[in-house]
């Protein structure tokens, strides 16, 4: 099965295909400055692929193209007065009032009412969210990563977010300590977490592929490092993927995976970590059951690769200073082992 | 502009003799009144964060554990610190008119009336202390910082008030041409007076409407 | 248009007396009790320059880190205290104090007074800012400097996430340089009613004497909020008050509400003096008054009271009911109205006057570009569908920066070059600044604009580092080079006021031929300001015969007051006159009892509570003691029993 991780590089290309021939006309004139935007895995709000983040980009084009004009405007009048009215020009004295408040007032005022109404129509359709049928995921932030969990799946994953392709899904987001905010730029604005309230929004991906969304709140030393994936399947995928998660996680198939894990059970991990069926259940952490197909270790903070695993394992505050993981006092002998075995968690 | 003597006179005669008063607000007017206005925006600001955070908790309020607080003692209170303001009144009339005694004695009067004040709210501490701190809830919190500040408030005013008591026993400090700091002190304590009807309203009255 | 030269119609007695009365002789002790509005206006730019050389070097620490993605020249901690202290250090330490010093020097001048209504608090509130500016900027080096961003949202800032002293840095901070921004705008306002000149009636008001009240205004209405914030926030993190706190009935969105209360009107009281700076140069630079004077009057109190009405655009992702969005989306979009109303009156001014290309008018150029620019921006953002996708993202970084490097600070540097003459009798080199403010204009944008994009790419704000599978890494060093083109411009601005002040041709009263009060006096001006307290005829005095006289040969003899330290009080709305004041002698109360106050706050900080009472009683003493009627005669007094 082809993990999460290579899912992302493949949907990232592709999205970026597809970016570059739906380039409509806006993007082709502003096209010098976007290239850097939509070329590179760049998770841009300006390329959206998700209802949501698709009105949004809409309203910002119009806003842009307005704001040109006025500036255009504003410049004309500065450089007509630069070029025509040094040196010897004549000083005149009048009170053109009437220019002023039209300009500056009258012409401002038509453009905010209209552009005003179309910011509402557009809050209102972000406002307009799924109904009461629709999937649910519940979404906790944590200092410094998100815990992800449906209603119904007795599992739980971290950092990595499964929707079905083309169905609106209600995101439930609470906090487990301090604000953080919920963004996936392509797909929608953001959402804070507000420490003792739930808070709620949607998505809704137009085409599957994985989406890189992160905190926006700042949250503390490792703000920078609380990125999420969020991966749109199509039904069919989601459902077995949803399944696996109701279901205990892989069994060890060689014996390095055994002994990695006993270790696990047995040594300091299983007090922070869950992995369904093995009687770890430690809530500090994230759930590690899937763990060997994430995207990425901590958060966005490394790749989720042999290398990586092992030093984040033996201390994980080099890759990511100050996070509530302390460095662990593993046998550099059992080292190997575990990480086979968590690599072996898909 | 021949003869800098002749501006001399001009400028002194006329002036200053007229000393603090007579024509126009002064500037220390201005400032108290500015101060005043600063230091009102600071109560609504704490008034509005007790209806906020009433509003945002839930329908019973004080929470579980807290009684509504009883009326008695605060209606007390108000009919002690309220009326102080007329005495400071008579003060200040008084002094606009030279007449020390009645600055005196006015002084004197509110004074007695806000330390009783103070007095009345210690006991009321005493009791509710019992019965939760500022560390109890929100609710504590909240009715601690609020009466706590007001009450901090009465004794700047009262130190305000016994030092002009202190500089008119002394002697050449105020009269009918120089009572700015009088009038400034008096506005300050009208002021103070004022707001514990707000707070009057807002923590003993809401929670049982 | 007589350009005038200081009169003589003042005998030389009356000269010698004014200097016996007004004139501080250097000494140690005068350089410390000074209350002269000129050298405190002066002590504030330079203090508040040195704030901004700190902040801007703590940005260009931060732009190095994140010149290159994972890089590692700072750690997250040592990041997250600079963008916290360069953010709040660039609005609180800078900004503000900075515009209140070009208020402070130039006031009274404007107004023809002879000094701020209340001069030895205007020392106070000097000594306060000074102090609680090195009280914050103190714990950076102890690694304790506050680190939860400017704007500090609870409950990160809470006891238990953010253990250490940063965040009572924070909060105790701020409530101390409260203390010197009241001060400072009650005696603005105060000044602004009862000190102008006679015949100053409110329509001769100087537009930059309009910004600054309004300003007052704004800061004795919002900074209540922000003290009660910080307040309750100490209490929480000390005395375990729980008002942040949801789990015994506290409210976390409490904090960005209070915050928000004072923080959005904070940054039109950053901007609007600024807008008052471009008011005052402008007349200089196209030989003509601003056009629509009242239009731009009612612009600023218009600002000033619709920017009380818009906080919540700053909470717009925190998920309130979508009817107070749309309110406070309304109301935002609206205070562009006044916004645009100034800039095309500032146009039509540039069109139909005739253009002297100086430097400050380069400013003033670069300032409408930029600032229309950041204005554009704000203006989307208040339409919260598009807030919500790049709130707390660069692109906001980047909007704001355009509207306070363009909107404040380029008018800054279009004021230091237009006043220095007037602040240091010395002329600046014209090359040297045009090459500032070419390096200036470009840096600016080349580190900002790319921050629209990469904010629009997704990048959030606030984040130490970053990967580079996102593709932010090339635009991010383009900001990084720019950063470094804007600090060598701003190398160049210092290094153009250094060599004016030391190196610099004398200045005459009046080079450019201004048209407010200020360019009728010497350069710098004298202790007493004005020999003869002037008679204002019209909105632009100096350009104004009638009251080029009132100063010369037809001088009234009530307008020289040189017996004592004297000045004139006229009525708020005409500016009649009423009478003339004495002003306070140099002091060093002022100093005392700021240092008091900083003993109290240092003490507090560090739980030294009984220091810290001991601190609260030396206040009360010093204070009782400057306010310490002096005796006089029951005569004179006027006491009948
Ligand atoms: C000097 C400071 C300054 C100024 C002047 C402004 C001006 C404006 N600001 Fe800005 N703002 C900040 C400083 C400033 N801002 C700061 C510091 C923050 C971020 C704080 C933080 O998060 O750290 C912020 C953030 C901020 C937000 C929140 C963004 C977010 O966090 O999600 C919003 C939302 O509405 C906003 C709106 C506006 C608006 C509508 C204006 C308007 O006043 C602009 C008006 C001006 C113009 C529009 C240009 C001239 C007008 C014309 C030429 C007429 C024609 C115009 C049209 C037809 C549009 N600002
Ligand atoms: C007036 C306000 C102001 C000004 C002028 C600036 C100026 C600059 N700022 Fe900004 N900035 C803020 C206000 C301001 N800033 C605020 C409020 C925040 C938000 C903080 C938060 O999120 O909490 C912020 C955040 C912020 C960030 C985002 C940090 C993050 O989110 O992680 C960045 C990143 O690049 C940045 C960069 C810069 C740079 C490169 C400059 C440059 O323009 C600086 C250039 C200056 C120098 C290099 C100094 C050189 C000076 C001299 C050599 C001497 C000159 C002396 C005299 C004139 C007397 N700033
Ligand atoms: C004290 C609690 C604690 C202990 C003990 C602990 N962890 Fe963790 N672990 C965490 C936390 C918290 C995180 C999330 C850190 C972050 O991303 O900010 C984490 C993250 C991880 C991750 C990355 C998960 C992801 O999807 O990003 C792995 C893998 C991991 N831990 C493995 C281990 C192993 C193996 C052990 C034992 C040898 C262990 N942990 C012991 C708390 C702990
Ligand atoms: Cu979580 Cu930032
Ligand atoms: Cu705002």
């Amino acid at each position: 099965m082809e993990t999460t991780a290579d899912l992302t590089v493949s949907a990232v290309r592709d999205t970026r295909r597809r970016g570059r021939s739906r380039r409509s006309l806006p993007i082709a004139l502003f096209g010098l400055l976007l290239l850097a935007g939509c070329a590179g895995d760049s998770p841009s709000a300006l390329n959206p692929a998700g209802t949501g983040s698709a009105r949004v980009a809409g309203l910002w084009w119009l806003l842009f193209w307005i704001s040109m004009a006025v500036f255009v405007e504003v410049m004309a009048l500065l450089i007509w007065a630069l070029v025509f009215r040094r040196g010897t020009a004549r000083v005149r004295h009048g009170q053109p009032l009437r220019f002023v408040t039209i300009a500056g007032a009258g012409l401002p005022l038509v453009i905010l009412v209209a552009v005003y109404g179309v910011g509402l129509r557009d809050l209102a359709a972000l406002g307009d969210g799924p109904g009461p049928e629709a999937p649910t995921v519940e979404v906790t932030g944590h200092k410094w990563w998100w815990e992800v969990r449906y209603p119904g799946a007795s599992g739980a994953t971290a950092n990595e977010i499964h929707i079905p392709v083309g169905e609106q899904v209600r995101v439930r987001l609470r906090t487990a300590d301090v604000l953080h905010s919920f963004w996936v730029p392509q797909l929608m604005p953001k959402t804070d977490l507000i420490a003792g309230e739930t808070r709620e929004t949607w998505l809704r991906a137009e085409r599957a592929g994985s989406y890189r969304g992160q905190c926006a709140e700042y949250c503390g030393t490792q703000h920078a490092h609380m990125a999420f994936l969020v991966v749109a399947q199509p039904r069919a995928d989601y459902d077995a993927w949803l399944a696996r998660l109701d279901a205990p996680a892989r069994e060890p198939g060689t014996d390095a995976e055994r002994r990695g894990r006993q270790a696990f059970v047995q040594g300091t991990c299983s007090a922070c970590h869950a992995v369904r069926g093995t009687g770890a259940e430690g809530r500090v952490g994230p759930d590690l059951s899937n763990v060997g197909s994430r995207w990425s270790i901590g958060a966005g903070a490394v790749p989720n690769d042999a290398g990586h695993l092992g030093g984040w394992i033996a201390n994980s505050q080099t890759a990511k200073p100050g996070n509530a993981m302390p460095p662990q006092p593993i046998d550099a002998a059992r080292l190997p082992d575990l990480i086979a075995y968590l690599r072996s968690l898909e | 502009m021949t003869d800098p003597a002749g501006i001399v006179t001009a400028a002194t005669r006329a002036e200053s003799l007229s000393a603090e008063l007579p024509a126009g607000r002064s500037t220390g007017w201005w400032g108290m009144v500015m101060f005043v206005a600063t230091e009102a925006t600071l109560f609504a600001c704490l008034l509005g964060s007790y209806y906020y955070l009433r509003f945002q908790y839930g329908p019973q309020w004080p929470p579980p554990g807290i009684e509504a607080p009883s009326l008695l003692k605060p209606l007390v209170m108000t009919a002690v610190l309220l009326p102080s303001s007329l005495p400071m009144l008579w003060a200040e009339h008084g002094i606009r008119r030279g007449q020390r005694w009645r600055l005196r004695s006015g002084l004197a009067a509110t004074m007695l009336l806000g330390i009783t004040f103070l007095a009345l709210q210690a006991t009321e501490y005493a009791e509710k202390l019992r019965q939760f701190t500022m560390t109890t809830d929100a609710y504590g919190s909240l009715f601690y910082l609020i009466t706590g500040f007001h009450g901090l408030h009465v004794l700047i005013g009262l130190t305000m008030i016994g030092w002009l008591l202190a500089a008119s026993l002394r002697g050449g400090s105020f009269g009918a041409h120089r009572h700015d700091r009088v009038r400034n002190a008096a506005i300050y304590w009208h002021f103070v007076d004022a707001v514990w009807a707000a707070i009057l309203f807002t923590i003993y009255l809401t929670p049982r409407l | 248009m007589p350009t005038t030269t200081p009169s003589p119609a003042v005998s030389p007695a009356d000269l010698a007396r004014l200097t016996e009365h007004w004139a501080e002789p250097p000494s140690l002790r005068a350089w410390f009790s000074t209350v002269d509005h000129k050298r405190i206006g002066r002590r504030y730019l330079v203090t508040a320059g040195f704030f901004f050389a700190l902040a801007g070097l703590s940005a260009l620490a931060m732009r190095t880190q994140l010149a290159r993605p994972e890089a590692g020249v700072v750690s997250p901690q040592e990041y997250n205290q600079l963008f916290t202290m360069h953010g709040t250090a660039m609005i609180f330490l800078f900004a503000t104090p900075m515009l209140f010093g070009f208020g402070n020097f130039l006031v009274p001048l404007m107004i023809g007074s002879r000094d701020m209504a209340f001069p030895r608090l205007n020392a106070f509130g000097y000594w306060v800012f000074l102090f609680a500016g090195l009280f914050m900027w103190s714990s950076l080096p102890f690694g304790a400097a506050p680190n939860n961003g400017w704007f500090a949202y609870a409950p990160l800032t809470g006891e238990q996430n953010t253990p250490g002293l940063h965040m009572d840095v924070y909060a105790l901070g701020l409530l101390f340089l409260g203390i010197s921004t009241t001060a400072g705008a009650i005696n603005f306002i105060v000044t602004a009613l009862k000190l102008r000149a006679p015949g100053m009636s409110l329509n001769r008001v100087p537009l930059f004497v309009w910004a600054i009240v309004a300003t007052a205004f704004m800061v004795i209405f919002a900074l209540p909020a922000l003290n009660l914030d910080n307040a309750m926030l100490f209490l929480d993190r000390r005395f375990d008050t729980h008002f942040f706190d949801p789990s015994a009935g506290g409210n976390v969105l409490l904090w960005q509400h209070l915050f928000w209360i004072f923080g959005h009107p904070d940054v039109y009281i950053i901007v609007m003096p600024a807008l008052g700076i471009v008011s005052a140069v402008l007349p200089a630079f196209t030989r003509r008054g601003v056009v629509g004077y009242p239009l731009v009057v009612l612009a600023i109190v218009a600002i000033a009271i619709i920017s009380f009405g818009v906080w919540v655009h700053h909470m717009f992702a925190t998920g309130l009911p979508q009817l107070s969005y749309s309110f406070f989306s309304a109301a935002s979009t609206i205070i562009t109205i006044p916004s645009g109303l100034q800039i095309f009156a500032w146009l039509a001014t540039m069109l139909l006057g005739r253009l002297v290309l100086k430097v400050p008018l380069l400013f003033v150029i670069g300032f409408i570009v930029t600032f229309v620019l950041g204005g554009f921006t704000g203006t989307m953002f208040a339409l919260t569908a598009f807030d919500q996708q790049v709130t707390d993202s660069y692109f906001v970084v980047a909007h704001f920066h355009y509207v306070l490097i363009g909107g404040a600070v380029f008018p800054m540097l279009a004021g230091i070059y237009y006043w220095l003459p007037k602040i240091t009798g010395r002329m600046y080199g014209e090359r040297l600044g045009r090459w500032a403010f070419w390096l200036i204009f470009t840096g600016m944008h080349v580190t900002f604009f790319p921050m629209h994009l990469y904010g629009l790419f997704g990048m959030p704000r606030r984040v130490y580092t970053y990967r580079s599978e996102p593709g932010w890494d090339g635009w991010n060093l383009v900001s990084t080079v720019g950063s470094y083109l804007l600090a060598v411009g701003l190398l160049l601005v210092l290094v153009g006021v250094v060599h004016a002040v030391r190196r610099g041709k004398p200045a005459p009263p009046d080079p450019w031929s201004g048209d407010s009060l200020e360019w009728s006096t010497q350069s710098p001006p004298e202790p007493y300001n004005f020999p003869v307290l002037p008679r204002v005829h019209s909105l632009h005095p100096t350009w104004d015969e009638r009251t080029a006289e009132s100063t010369g040969p037809g001088a009234s003899a009530d307008r020289v007051l040189s017996e004592g330290r004297r000045t004139l009080l006229t009525s708020e709305l005409d500016a009649h006159r009423e009478r003339a004041v004495e002003m306070p002698e140099s002091s060093l109360q002022p100093l005392l009892l700021a240092g008091a106050l900083l003993l109290f706050f240092t003490s507090m900080l560090l739980a030294w509570y009984p220091v810290a009472a001991v601190a609260v009683l030396v206040v009360v003493v010093t204070i009782a003691v400057w306010l310490w009627p002096p005796r006089r005669p029951d005569r004179e007094l006027g006491v009948t029993a």
